[in-house]
């Protein structure tokens, strides 16, 4: 892993440690009573602030992950550095189209 | 050779070499839920009712016991992962198997809390 792979890495782990910790709370506040539908898009639906807060998410998610991704395939696989690279940078961008995919899906009114 | 080969292997036997392992595994959990996750959110674009029916899918006991396992994963990669930062970050502490250990404690505690509100 190169210092800038390195760097970006944590930069979003940083930017994750309190977003992870209110994502939790709110796995843990929205199965009080069961999950539905209703009482998830009811919070999001026209919320710019979920969008803007789920939207940094799943970037920040989507850079990280591609990231861990290519040092495991770099060390726990045979594909050389470049390939590993390649199918990391091809996992980030299948993540974020999906991820923002999924923000949209959420927060559009 | 079986000497050596014990030698070779014997770091896997310190708890901060299995706390390094478990926060790459769980990361490499969460990266293959991670589209799943997104696909099945992404179903509320077709209306709240396709959303509906999968989270009603969701209700079945061995789906509550995947969720609670990623939770686990979540707050595990989570606490793994601060103590990482910390380390990097701040001057080294010789308390690094009790950090360790107090985030995998912390995270059995949260999946439990978890799995009790779910059933």
């Amino acid at each position: 892993m190169n210092v800038r792979l390195y760097l970006w890495q944590r930069l979003t782990a940083a930017v994750m440690v309190p977003m992870i910790m209110l994502h939790l709370a709110l796995i843990f506040y929205a199965t009080r009573q069961g999950l539905t539908a209703a009482d998830i898009l009811s919070r999001t639906r026209g919320s710019v602030a979920w969008a803007l807060f789920y939207g940094t998410f799943v970037l920040a998610a989507s850079s990280h992950a591609s990231i861990g991704i290519r040092n495991i395939l770099t060390e726990w696989s045979p594909l050389k550095d470049r390939a590993a690279g390649v199918s990391a940078m091809g996992f980030a961008l299948l993540l974020g189209a999906l991820g923002l995919g999924a923000v949209a899906a959420v927060v559009s009114p | 050779m079986i000497a050596r080969t014990a030698r070779t292997l014997d770091h896997r036997r310190n708890l901060l070499w299995l706390a390094a392992l478990v926060h790459r595994l769980s990361g490499l959990g969460l990266a293959v839920f991670l589209p799943v996750h997104f696909l099945a959110l992404g179903l509320a674009i077709n209306g709240e009712a396709q959303l509906e029916g999968f989270l009603r899918w969701t209700d079945r006991p061995v789906v509550k016991l995947a969720e609670s396992g990623l939770v686990f994963l979540l707050a595990v990669h989570l606490l793994g992962g601060l103590r990482l930062l910390l380390i990097e970050n701040l001057p080294w502490p010789g308390w690094q198997k009790q950090l360790a250990t107090l985030a995998i404690g912390i995270s059995v505690i949260v999946t439990s809390i978890f799995l009790v509100r779910v059933f």
